[in-house]
């Protein structure tokens, strides 16, 4: 058997770059439904919890102990579990019945029981629901910053960046971990350089996480993970009263947390007990709820190529993000390591967060290039946020993020570096040069960056933390070193914590900075007309990326006018001169508009259709169509006024035609619609097969290459070339008789 | 209920660990010398509100874990660290976090803290 090149060629795309493989449920390679899976059941004692999805409480786990303690609300459970998982399912979905009724409900609900309801649903209605469920009403991001090399300039110049973007957190982490002071302090310098108006964070072992929230460094802390079975969780090395004590002293300082659970990562550890990913997701989230974080970041996260490597299994990570908001918990829905080598799935999986809106729709946007990131990639980067912003104005949805112009990047850019080199050398640090800082503020990755002293530096974090420098000391070396302003930020930032008011679920800050939570902004969705809308402002905001031009100033030059003189000399009268081929221009042809679609000036069309046609021993005749900006009716008006009954028709923007007089309008000899194929040398064949025609001679039409891009590359000017030809129409106006002269090019004065 | 964010309806509520009141955290103070780290915290006054915040959202394990961290806040971070790695798994004994919790209880008056601590030693 031959092999087929169809098949090769698809053999060869990115899609099938990625694992794909069938379901084997023992080992929890599997979303939904594995045979371990326990049915939802409950059994409630003197307001006690003795049965559990199936297990008495003798035989309960860690997890089971640690869920039915603390995150089943008992007096909910009884109602709640007796109602049927569909009618939950329709809940969800029905905007008749508002968020709170559903949280209700769902705090109740056993982790069986809630996977259940969440399969009930194909993804468009997990969308729905998500839209409905999400804590927050405003949707925002989070950007992850990292460079391999840590260089802080590059770091604190990002974080301005990603702020400048419109991402409301800023996640950074370390190659070495004893970098974990210098890069918390960059990405909190960057943060509040601009606009400040992000937490920041440095994901690092636990210890060091909360050393780094005390001293001030961070705002906030993400990497509380928890596992869905006690093995797992133990190989994280913590439990679930571990984490919950972890949340405690966060909070104590002011600090907001956000746990990590999702799919996948107990089947990876060899610890999934042979049950179902989003069954032992739910476990997950039950624990988080329990231990009073007011959030978590899910959706497989780190393991998102295992789940998407089965059947359902961007659906199953989709209904793990549903169960979260149904949880009640802040959402910052994954989408931050790599999903695919598919640039089509990676961007349909994106959609199930970004359409419906989460807290966070990425807990982590690459915001430097995938080589500097040190999560393991991000699902999207730096180069893709043009496509980012671009979706956002497609389908006017809010991604949280914001266009920006190249000119006020690049000075936030400079000041966050600046600030960073200034406050190394107020704390005596190992010094940041100004050629780092140039470096940092136009680099592409830090690849583009000058080498640092690794020991120096590493030297120095350590002394960092042993003199024991807080964000106070950070906030006063910016002021004497002139950065005032960035000073006043953080320390509003870091007043906030006296406040606790960012400890409330899907907490973030605007500028100001005001929190803005599930509290002050909590989501009221209930169908059309209601939850969060676009306000006229923000969409303004989204539609205006840098590309989107004036459709007014398209093609408005007056370039190569003074090269081409057509004068007016009156009426055209039908021709007599059998050897004469009629050229017949649209009404802005050298007038309104001066060169055609591709940019050919209208001196070098006109010039070169003239001598193909005196080629052929015929003689060219200029005449202006006024009544009309169509091509073929252009072409057929010169044909009636030509002598030997043909001619050419041409429209400003390089349409052309051969047209005979005896031919119906919209008839031709020939036609060249793609006016962006036609060269210089085509418009001469042109000429020249016009001639030719006339002459009555065997004609080879004029080649033209097929560009099936030609339409997509250039509809929108074509339509406002042809606007402003159509503008110059006068109904009724008979042909005008046309003088040609080309003028020389005038000599550019010399000093 | 509390007036939500705090910072912004009620600032006069709020009070640092040190007694400075909110409006008192300047620049001018911070670059004076008057306000250093161990101002800019939390007090158990204020998570105490933003508990009964939660709790008016109907959020009662968030409310929950705010009280827990009200007792913390004056608990030192080396105990806090502590406690924390006494926590994770296989290292304490059982009597070593019955111990723990009782210290937490009997010296911070950190009754919740303390039952969580219980409750992980089973």
């Amino acid at each position: 058997m031959s092999p087929s090149l169809r098949f090769q060629a698809r053999a060869n795309r990115e899609i099938n770059r990625d694992s794909f493989i069938q379901e084997w449920p023992e080992t929890g390679l599997i979303l939904f439904n594995s045979p371990a899976d326990p049915k939802p059941q409950i059994k409630i004692q003197d307001g006690r919890i003795v049965e559990l999805d199936g297990k008495p409480e003798s035989e309960f786990d860690l997890l089971d102990r640690f869920i039915a303690r603390r995150a089943i609300d008992v007096t909910a459970a009884e109602r709640a579990m007796a109602t049927d998982s569909l009618a939950i399912a329709r809940m969800l979905v029905d905007i008749a019945v508002p968020r709170a009724s559903v949280v209700r409900v769902v705090s109740g609900l056993t982790p069986a029981k809630i996977v259940e309801v969440v399969d009930c649903l194909n993804v468009v209605e997990m969308m729905m629901a998500l839209q409905k469920m999400r804590a927050r009403r405003t949707p925002s991001n989070q950007a992850h910053v990292t460079n391999k090399r840590e260089n802080p300039a590059l770091l604190a110049a990002d974080a301005a960046e990603a702020v400048e973007r419109g991402f409301s957190e800023l996640e950074t982490t370390v190659g070495v971990a004893r970098y974990a002071p210098f890069n918390a302090m960059a990405i909190l310098i960057g943060s509040q350089t601009g606009r400040g108006s992000a937490l920041t964070q440095c994901a690092v072992e636990e210890a060091m996480g909360l050393r780094l929230a005390f001293l001030g460094l961070t705002t906030y802390a993400e990497t509380l993970s928890v596992y869905g079975t006690e093995k797992a969780f133990h190989d994280g090395d913590d439990t679930p009263w571990s984490k919950a004590f972890l949340a405690s002293a966060y909070a104590s300082r002011g600090v907001k947390v956000r746990f990590t659970s999702g799919t996948g990562s107990e089947a990876l550890m060899g610890h999934s007990e042979g049950k179902s990913m989003v069954y032992l997701e739910a476990r997950c989230l039950l624990a988080i709820k329990g231990a009073g974080s007011q959030g978590v970041q899910n959706g497989s996260i780190s393991c998102i190529a295992l789940p998407e490597s089965l059947p359902g299994g961007v659906r199953g990570v989709l209904a793990e993000n549903l169960i979260a908001a149904m949880l009640d918990l802040e959402l910052a829905s994954g989408n931050d390591a790599m999903a695919s080598h598919s640039q089509i799935r990676k961007a349909a999986k994106l959609m199930l967060q970004f359409l419906p809106g989460t807290d966070f729709i990425f807990s982590g946007y690459s915001s430097m290039p995938r080589e500097d990131n040190l999560f393991g990639g991000g699902n999207f980067d730096a180069e893709d946020l043009d496509d980012y912003d671009v979706l956002q104005r497609d389908m006017l949805v809010d991604g949280g993020l914001r266009p920006v112009r190249e000119a006020e990047v690049l000075a936030v850019r400079r000041r966050a570096a600046q600030a960073t080199q200034a406050v190394f050398r107020e704390l005596e640090l190992p010094p940041i040069t100004d050629a780092e800082v140039e470096a940092a503020v136009v680099a592409r990755s830090s690849s583009d960056m000058p080498e640092r002293d690794v020991v120096a530096d590493l030297e120095g974090a350590a002394a960092y933390l042993e003199r024991g420098f807080t964000g106070i000391d950070i906030i006063r070396a910016l002021a004497r070193r002139g950065f005032r302003d960035i000073a006043e930020k953080i320390l509003a930032v870091q007043k906030l914590r006296i406040s606790g008011d960012y400890l409330q679920t899907s907490a973030v800050l605007l500028p100001g900075p005001r929190v803005l939570s599930a509290v002050n902004d909590a989501n009221d969705y209930q169908g059309p007309g209601t939850g969060y809308r676009l306000d006229s402002q923000r969409a303004a905001e989204i539609s205006d990326i840098t590309q989107a031009l004036d459709p007014r100033l398209v093609g408005r030059t007056d370039e190569g006018a003074d090269l081409l003189e057509l004068e007016d000399t009156g009426p055209a009268s039908a021709g007599t001169d059998a050897g004469e081929i009629v050229i017949a221009v649209g009404p802005a042809f050298g007038c309104a508009l001066h060169a055609t679609l591709l940019g050919l000036p209208h001196r070098g069309v006109l010039a070169a259709l003239i001598e193909g046609i005196r080629r052929e021993g015929m003689r060219p005749r200029v005449v202006r169509i006024r009544a009309t900006s169509d091509c073929g009716f252009i072409g057929h008006a010169g044909a009636r006024l030509s002598g030997s009954g043909v001619a050419i028709g041409i429209q400003s923007k390089g349409t052309t035609v051969i047209h005979r007089r005896d031919l119906e309008p919209l008839d031709n000899l020939e036609l060249f619609p793609q006016a962006p194929n036609l060269t210089l040398e085509s418009y001469g064949v042109v000429g020249r097969n016009a001639a030719k025609y006339a002459k009555g001679e065997p004609v080879l039409p004029v080649p033209v290459q097929i560009d099936n891009m030609a339409r997509l590359k250039y509809i929108v000017k074509t339509t406002i070339l042809h606007l402003r030809e159509t503008e110059q129409v006068v109904a009724d106006e008979p042909p005008r008789e046309i003088a040609v002269r080309f003028p020389a090019p005038k000599e550019t004065a010399h000093a | 209920m509390p007036d939500y964010p705090l910072a912004e309806k009620a600032p006069g509520r709020l009070k640092t660990p040190t007694g400075l009141a909110f409006q008192d955290i300047t620049l001018e103070a911070v670059l004076a010398g008057d306000v250093e780290m161990r101002d800019l915290r939390v007090t158990a006054e204020a998570l105490e509100l933003q508990a009964q915040v939660a709790d008016g959202a109907g959020r009662p394990q968030l409310a929950e874990n705010l009280r827990r961290a009200a007792e913390l806040v004056d608990v030192p971070e080396d105990r806090i660290l502590e406690v924390y790695k006494a926590l994770r798994p296989g290292r304490g004994s059982r009597q070593a976090l019955f111990e723990l919790a009782d210290d937490l209880e009997n010296r911070w008056q950190a009754r919740r803290c303390a039952a969580l601590v219980r409750e992980a030693a089973g």
